[in-house]
């Protein structure tokens, strides 16, 4: 548990010293800034969700560009040695750095919380809504996190995990797609597979334990799969 | 402290090293030795637990590296051969991740990463960034995160390339000091390096262990023979006879005319037999003076060149076979 704790404590300080999460962070916010507006005053309904489906597809790049470096780049520089030398648990390891990925994007959604508060001020938008749209947004985020932690760990390269793991989110995003092309059992598997069909229910505020479940099995494989990714690069 | 049984490490076919079996005691300093490729990185990564071997088991205080990593790696310091830094870290904060990596704690862990800090004399960087400093600091606060904890086995992989001279002095120096407290290994390619350093040195060549000594009895056993190297004053010939009159003597050869009646002598005697006595007094018998007698080794180097080149011969005949 210790070894978790030094390890989120690093990567998080880590995190909040890299411009580059500050870059991301503010592409982020000033993104959601202007879809919030621009909804605002063309629709003049108070609602959140429109905000909240333009962020998960802006997210489908920001989430590998931020967890690129957590493996990747210990990889790169020789710290994974160091790292895997100590006397710590690769799962502590994984953990500890998702962790800390998932707290740095906690951070970033905290700061939305401007949008419903302008709403709240100003009119009577559903609270319920709003309150599933963030457990979804928080669910898509964790799944985004460790499918990019899982990308940092095939590469010594934060450019191949960064775009691999952009690739994979957007198939993820787009594959119920080919479920109005094909038909039967496969067409729904791609539907079921698809992260877009799973988190709409939550901007409607619909939450249903499938979804959550979903995601849920997503962050568990992945991260099961990063543990063993790095185990068996360093141990081949 | 440190046992490898029977290591052998494949990558694909190419065989990194081949059936090694080393033992390291309580507070020895090891010496590896061997060219570039010799697998002296592979076996140090193999105790430090980074890399698992094929076959073979490797004990550190006990604990098998394989089946009990984080207890047997709680006895290691491990400075790889690039030392794994965070650029973007200052010293300070680098080591004291370390030292929480390794389950250091509270006042204990502040306690540990100063003392550490002032032992391997980084106290004047300790708030600067890793990336800022020059390759001698980042080898030094490389050292002090393998420190910080007080392990018991150090493995240093190359401590001092790259270092200038005046550096190289001064991490033999704490090497040194470390030394009898702790047990180390540690690889170079600088042989007077290892030769002042190690209780023992063991070369590797091309992933085979060759020979596991003393720097002393590497060179004795290696010449087959002792060597005694004489200067005697008196008549040649007359020294030659007495000198082959005496037991255990192998073979003379006059190496140096110095003066008339003054003459450098190397006798060669056998192994086991100590025959500087036994020549003192046959001389004195026959009032020739000796003038110097001092015992020759081979030089780690001598050693080092004659088996990685007689190598290559031994294993190619192994093949033909």
């Amino acid at each position: 548990m210790n070894a978790v704790i030094s390890i989120f404590k690093k990567e998080i300080k880590g995190f909040f010293y890299s411009p580059l999460a500050y870059v991301i962070s503010a592409v982020i916010l000033a993104l959601g800034g202007y879809f919030f507006s621009v909804t605002l005053f063309t629709t003049r309904i108070a609602d959140i969700s429109g905000v909240f489906m333009n962020l998960a597809v802006i997210l489908i790049f920001a989430a590998p560009a931020l967890t690129m470096k957590l493996l990747a780049g210990e990889e790169q520089d020789g710290t994974m040695e160091f790292l895997l030398t100590s006397p710590i648990t690769v799962p502590q390891l994984i953990i500890g750095k998702y962790l800390a990925a998932l707290g740095f994007f906690l951070f970033i959604t905290a700061l939305t919380f401007i949008y419903p508060g302008i709403l709240l001020t100003l009119s009577t938008p559903d609270k319920g809504v709003i309150l599933a749209t963030y457990l979804g947004f928080f669910l898509l985020v964790a799944a985004y996190l460790s499918i990019g932690i899982l990308c940092s760990s095939f590469t010594k390269s934060q450019v191949i995990a960064s775009i691999s793991g952009f690739g994979i989110l957007l198939l993820l995003w787009i594959s119920s797609w080919l479920s109005d092309s094909i038909s039967g059992p496969l067409g729904s598997f791609f539907k079921t597979l698809s992260i877009s069909e799973h988190y709409m229910d939550f901007l409607r505020g619909v939450i249903d334990t499938t979804h959550i479940v979903y995601f849920m099995s997503i962050i568990l494989v992945s991260l099961i799969l990063s543990m063993y990714s790095v185990s068996s690069r360093v141990w081949s | 402290m440190i046992e490898l049984f029977n290591v052998t490490k494949k990558y694909g076919n190419k065989t990194a090293i081949n059936n090694i079996s080393l033992f390291v005691r309580s507070g020895e300093v090891l010496g590896l030795l061997g060219p570039n490729g010799a697998g002296k990185s592979t076996t140090m990564r193999i105790i430090a637990g980074y890399l698992l071997p094929t076959s073979g088991s490797v004990k550190v205080a006990g604990f098998d590296v394989v089946k009990e990593p984080v207890t047997a790696k709680r006895y290691i310091g491990y400075l790889p051969e690039n030392p794994p830094l965070y650029k973007d870290m200052t010293v300070y904060d680098y080591i004291n991740f370390a030292a929480e990596l390794r389950g250091l704690k509270g006042k204990d862990k502040a306690h540990h990463v100063n003392r550490v800090i002032e032992e391997v004399g980084i106290s004047d960087v300790k708030k600067r960034l890793i990336g800022h400093l020059s390759r001698g600091y980042r080898q030094r606060v490389g050292l002090a995160q393998a420190l910080v904890a007080n392990p018991q086995v150090l493995i240093l992989d190359e401590p001092t390339v790259g270092l200038d001279p005046q550096q190289i002095i001064e991490i033999r120096q704490l090497i040194q000091e470390l030394s009898g407290k702790r047990t180390v290994i540690l690889s170079s390619h600088i042989l007077p390096e290892v030769s002042s350093l190690c209780h023992r040195v063991a070369i590797i060549n091309k992933g085979n262990l060759i020979v596991e000594n003393t720097p002393q009895n590497l060179g004795k056993s290696l010449m087959g023979h002792q060597e005694i190297v004489l200067q005697i004053k008196g008549p040649q010939d007359k020294i030659c006879t007495t000198l082959e009159s005496l037991s255990g003597i192998k073979n003379i050869t006059v190496s140096k005319v110095l003066k008339e009646n003054l003459c450098e002598y190397t006798v060669q005697s056998e192994l086991d037999k100590d025959i500087r006595e036994s020549l003192f007094y046959a001389m004195s018998e026959g009032n020739f003076p000796i003038l110097e007698m001092k015992s020759s080794f081979m030089s780690l180097e001598e050693i080092f060149l004659e088996l990685v080149t007689e190598e290559p011969t031994a294993a190619s005949q192994k093949e033909a076979n």
